[in-house]
Parts: structure tokens; C-alpha cells; sequence
């Protein structure tokens, strides 16, 4: 898609343009952010497709779908947290989000017994309103979004915990023990399967579409050139008009917005939320923007690449049980990953910074 | 499109030009600025025509960007106008100053080093294409503008998705002017726009500076450096400490003298007598006091 049109070259610098044109090529692959990440995730598969003990099951679809469900949950969410690290900013509150609303929907239809379907829309609003929050107070203060999303992490963690234990004695679980209408339907969407032996969780789909939605923005649309810009170098984005503030207010309603459907999917499939879930998830989903090409520093990276950082997380995690490998080794295994990442990246940066030659 | 064949400036243009037979496209009349209790301009003058470059010279602190900052709209002048064809204005803010046509080329903060050079040329003003309900960016037509735009700069882009960072500092310049050029503007300020090149990028950028002044855009050039100003420059501003110390044309000055008014010759004979003062046992200073007084006898 992005190959130059050489019958647009003239004058002295096409002769030199076609000649380097085939070598470009190459090189182009290989700066391209996720192009480490896809890599790595072969090199992964092949290691635990090899051990022999983890071989037979790596191999079966069961287990396929294992590591799968072991990577949607970070994968919905790498997608909107690698946009917002793009777009220059963090948002350490994303994974207690995916929590806090599930734990929502959980108290409105146990405790109310409201309608799932208005107990979803109610807690995307109240996503819509963290993420609003989130976003004016990085964008007004100036503050680093680490500190802003850090103190909103545990606002919602101790929030979470504290009406869970007051409305349900004592309790660290909500279950809802009499399904209200809706229940059915939304579990169908959200959190349901499709097939047995073994089930595909519909999540998956909502994993692809999230990616694709998110590369469409990034790559084809204003907004994703506005993404980069604001991430890349705001002054100058600023002065040539675009709005840096309301990009980012945006990017931090759409991560809100993805920790709610993940919420939302853990949710309806078992009609139960726990009220620490997805406590220390933000890292992964940091882990998985970075090993897919996210620049922390911002204005550069890709959304399939997170995507893919995401599967790498879900295979490490996975393929370690397989292999009946201590399961700290996998903690190790994504140790070694994210410093892999980091420095793929600052090399590819600085490769991509230098002047021509 | 190459606009009016450019007025043959330097030898046409009699000096001060008081017919209105051309109005100015800019013009700042006795403009003044405080902040506080200090002055960063006053009584400042000057002027930009179509198809002219209007050179504004001064020293570190000589209140160059606060000039740039009232001319572009960042904030109201305290005292005297602004006028735009020859009418007064009060911009509200930098949009509405773009909004007239008159558009600012930071110099570091021109362009995005990540994002290739068509998305930088099109970043604010993205051309887009329906998809039912969505709108997408029309690459195809951003890349065919942004090379045909490039082209009458003179420069063959081969890659459109290549880094802006990867581009020479001339070439990042040539963006951000190809772009503001393109976007409508009609008064070019240019900040600085050839401090941090070399020899070769800086004699690049001047030529650009040629490129939009024949296109019949008027250009503010500002600068410190007189060799930069003076090949380009149809009138040239000298500012010092916020105020005007002379403005010439260039039939009035010629670049011996610019460069003594730049560097001040009375100013390095007394520097001079201040290093010698401060310690009279310190070989190295002296070295230094020495040569700003041959210096200074040079200039004079």
C-alpha cells in the first residue's frame, strides 16, 4: 500500500530514488514497529511447539484456544492503551477498570435487579465519565498521566473493594444469584462461546475487531494522524491546529471505554465479578504495547503490533503451564521480553531518526 | 502556479516607497509591548509587500520573538496596530491570524520527526474521502499534492512515507514553508529558520525563501546573521532591545555595513575595556579583550 509511485519522480533525484527503490523496500519491512514483535512470536510458538512436553498440547486445538483466552483480555485492551502511549500519555487505572466495571454491572442487577442490558449502558457511561476524567485532568494540569492515572487506579481499586464488602457482607465476590432479564442476550455477545470442544470465546471476535477498528483509525484516519502528532512533537501539532488536548481527553474515553467491554465480556459470561479483578493488569497491557512497537516516549508505534504483544504475553503464560514449567518462570520469560522490546525499539527509533544517507 | 512574476526588488524598489500604489500585506505601525515593567518592544515599524522579504535583524533579547509573537496573533500589541491590506485588526489569537493569510514557521517546532512527510505537509488539514458514514484520509491525493507542491521548491520527494526526521534541516524547512505556502498563506514569518544549519542547509533554505517570494508571498525573515539576511532582503529591520535602530532598503545599506550595525562596533570597544578591567593577570582574557578591540577598530 505505501510503495512510492516512481512515474511521479523526475528531474535529478529520480535516477537515485529508483536505484535505492528495491534496497528501501527491504529496509522499510524491517523499520516497521511490529515487525519485531510478529518475530517474537514465532520464535515463542516454535519453543513450546518443540518442548516436548508442552509440544502435544501446544499443538491441539484445546490448547490453542487456551493461550487464546489467555490473550484476549490483554489484547482488547493493548489496542486502546497502545494508541493512548502513541498519542504521548499512560493510563495506569486500565486494568482495575476492567474490574470496577464489571463489579458495577455485578451490584446493579444483584442488588437492583436491573435489566444486564441497562446495567451495561450505565457503566459505559461511567466509563465514558473516568476516561473524561482522566483525560482533562493530564490535559489541564499538565501532570504526568503516570501520577494522574496512578491516583485514579487506586481511587477505583479502594472504591471497588470498599462497596462490594459494604453492600454484600463482607464479601469480595458479587455473583448474581437471580439472572434479570437480559442475561441471556448479553451473554450470547459477550460472553459466550462459540463450538464446543473445544469453545471459542466470542471475545476473540471482539479481540479481531478491536484490532481492526484500531489500525483503521490509526493508519487511515485525521484522528490517527492527530494520534501521532500529539504523541510525536504537540508543539509543533499545535501550531499547525491540531487539538492536542481533546486528542488525548479521547484517547484516554477510548481505553475507559475498552477496560468496559472487557469488564463487560467477564461479566456476562459467569453473571459474577470479583473485586480485585484486572489489579496489575495495566503492565500487561504496557508490556504488550511496548513488545509490539509502542514508543513509551510516544509518536510512534503500531496497533497490530499490540495486538500481537498481547498473544506474546498469552503464550508465554500459557506455554509455561504446558511445559510444567514453574509458573513464575513465565513472569521471567516476559521480564526478558519487555527489556527485548524496549531496546528493539529505541534502535528502530534511532534508525528511523537518523538522517538520510 | 507562480503568482505575479516577482517584482525585481533590490533594483527597482526606490527607497521607503511612499506611494500606496502597493498597500502592504502586513504592516506593524508603532507597535509597543510590555510585560511588566519591561519593554520587550517599542515603537516598533515595519512592513512586508507582495513578493518582497522583509529582513528582521537582532540579537538575543533584541525582542525578536516578541515581534513574531504580536505579529502572529499570540498576543495584542499594548500600543499602536496592526493592519492587514492596509487595514487595522486586532487578531483574537494565532487561527485568525492564519485565517488572513499569515502563517509562522517555527524553527524547531515546524514539523513532526516521526510521521512521514505527507502526513506532516496535511497534519490539521487532512484531505479525506467518504466511506458511507466514515471518513477516511485521501492518501493518494495527499501524496500527489504534497510532491507537486514540494517540486516547485525544488525538491523531488522519491518517498512519501519517508520520516520527516530522516530529512536534512533544509528539507524540514522546505515542508513546513511548501505547507504553509500551500495552505494559503501570503505572509510567510519565518523564525530563525537557518540558526541550527550549516553552510550548504542554510544557503537551501534561502533559496526557499526566493521560491515563496516569487510566488508573490511576502516573507518575514527573521534572523541574526546580516550573510543570511542581506543575499534574500528587500528591506531590512535592525532591532535592539525592542527598538527599531534603522530600517533600510537594500539600495541604502550594503552588507559591510549591516554586519558592523549587527555586531556594534562601539559595543566590542567597550567590552573589550571590560575584560581588561575585570583581571588584568589572566593572559587568556586579555587574549580575548584584544582581539574584540581589533575587532571593533575593524568595524568602524
Amino acid at each position: 500500500m505505501d510503495v512510492p509511485n516512481p512515474t511521479m519522480q523526475a528531474g535529478p533525484a529520480a535516477g537515485r530514488g529508483d536505484r535505492v527503490v528495491a534496497a528501501r523496500a527491504v529496509t522499510r519491512i524491517f523499520r516497521r514497529p511490529e515487525v519485531g514483535a510478529a518475530l517474537a512470536a514465532v520464535a515463542i510458538f516454535l519453543i513450546f511447539a518443540l518442548n516436548p512436553t508442552s509440544q502435544p498440547l501446544w499443538l491441539s486445538q484445546a490448547g490453542f484456544v487456551g493461550w487464546l483466552t489467555q490473550a484476549w483480555q490483554f489484547g482488547i485492551m493493548a489496542v486502546p492503551v497502545g494508541l493512548l502511549m502513541i498519542g504521548g500519555e499512560f493510563d495506569l487505572s486500565a486494568g482495575v477498570m476492567t474490574g470496577s466495571t464489571a463489579i458495577m454491572m455485578g451490584l446493579l442487577a444483584n442488588n437492583f435487579g436491573w435489566n444486564i442490558w441497562l446495567c451495561i449502558a450505565v457503566s459505559a457511561v461511567f466509563a465514558v465519565l473516568v476516561g473524561l476524567f482522566n483525560g482533562l485532568l493530564v490535559v489541564r494540569t499538565k501532570l504526568p498521566s503516570f501520577i494522574v492515572t496512578l491516583a485514579t487506579f487506586f481511587v477505583l481499586r479502594g472504591t471497588s473493594v470498599g462497596l462490594v464488602e459494604a453492600l454484600n457482607a463482607n464479601s469480595t465476590v458479587v455473583t448474581v444469584l437471580n439472572p434479570p432479564a437480559g442475561a441471556d442476550t448479553a451473554k450470547a455477545i459477550f460472553g459466550g462461546t462459540i463450538g464446543s470442544s473445544p469453545a471459542y470465546p466470542v471475545a476473540l471476535v471482539w479481540w479481531l475487531v478491536v484490532t481492526a477498528l484500531g489500525m483503521l483509525v490509526l493508519s487511515r484516519t485525521t484522528f490517527g494522524n492527530w494520534i501521532f502528532a500529539a504523541g510525536g512533537e504537540p508543539n509543533a501539532a499545535r501550531n499547525v491546529g491540531v487539538p492536542v488536548g481533546r486528542t488525548k481527553i479521547l484517547l484516554f474515553v477510548l481505553t475507559a471505554l475498552g477496560a468496559w467491554l472487557v469488564g463487560t465480556i467477564q461479566f456476562t459470561a459467569g453473571l459474577s465479578a470479583v473485586s480485585e479483578q484486572g489489579v496489575g493488569y495495566e503492565l500487561y497491557y504496557i508490556v504488550a504495547a511496548v513488545v509490539g512497537g509502542c514508543l513509551l516516549t510516544g509518536g510512534y508505534g503500531s496497533v497490530i503490533g499490540s495486538s500481537i504483544g498481547a498473544a506474546i504475553i498469552g503464550m508465554a503464560l500459557q506455554g509455561v503451564i504446558y511445559a510444567r514449567w514453574p509458573s513464575q518462570w513465565g513472569f521471567a520469560f516476559l521480564g526478558i521480553l519487555l527489556l527485548f522490546g524496549v531496546i528493539v525499539n529505541a534502535v528502530t527509533f534511532r534508525q528511523a531518526q537518523r538522517a538520510r544517507r | 502556479m507562480t503568482g505575479n512574476p516577482a517584482p525585481a526588488t533590490a533594483t527597482q524598489a526606490p527607497h521607503a516607497q511612499p506611494d500606496a500604489t502597493a498597500v502592504p500585506l502586513l504592516e506593524a505601525r508603532h507597535v509597543s509591548k510590555y510585560f511588566g515593567s519591561v519593554v520587550a518592544l517599542r515603537d516598533v515599524s515595519l512592513e512586508v509587500r507582495a513578493g518582497e522579504v522583509t529582513c528582521v535583524l537582532g540579537d538575543n533579547g533584541a525582542g525578536k520573538s516578541s515581534l513574531i509573537k504580536t505579529l502572529s496573533g499570540v498576543f495584542p500589541p499594548d500600543e499602536g496596530e496592526i493592519l492587514v491590506d492596509g487595514n487595522p485588526i486586532r487578531f483574537s489569537g494565532p487561527r485568525e491570524a492564519r485565517a488572513h493569510g499569515i502563517a509562522t514557521v517555527f524553527q524547531d517546532l515546524a514539523t513532526v520527526p516521526m510521521m512521514s512527510v505527507w502526513r506532516n505537509f496535511f497534519l490539521g488539514q487532512e484531505p479525506t474521502r467518504s466511506f458511507g458514514p466514515i471518513r477516511f484520509l485521501d492518501q493518494g491525493r495527499a501524496k500527489d499534492v504534497m510532491r507537486v507542491e514540494m517540486a516547485k521548491m525544488g525538491i523531488n520527494v522519491s518517498d512519501p512515507n519517508q520520516y520527516v526526521g530522516t530529512l536534512s534541516g533544509g528539507e524540514r524547512q522546505a515542508v513546513a514553508i511548501s505547507r504553509a505556502v500551500y495552505f494559503g498563506a501570503r505572509v510567510l514569518i519565518l523564525d530563525e529558520p537557518t540558526s541550527a544549519l550549516g553552510v550548504r542547509q542554510s544557503g537551501i533554505v534561502l533559496r526557499y525563501v526566493i521560491q515563496a517570494r516569487d510566488m508573490g508571498r511576502g516573507v518575514i525573515l527573521i534572523t541574526h546573521n546580516p550573510h543570511h539576511a542581506y543575499p534574500v532582503g528587500d528591506r531590512f529591520v535592525l532591532l535592539k532591545l525592542g527598538r527599531v535602530m534603522g530600517t533600510y532598503t537594500k539600495d541604502q545599506i550594503d552588507v559591510g555595513e549591516l554586519t558592523q550595525m549587527m555586531a556594534g562596533g562601539e559595543e566590542l570597544a567597550q567590552l573589550s575595556h571590560e575584560l581588561q578591567r575585570l583581571d588584568p593577570d589572566q593572559p587568556g582574557l586579555q587574549r580575548v579583550a584584544r582581539e574584540l578591540a581589533e575587532d571593533a577598530k575593524a568595524h568602524q
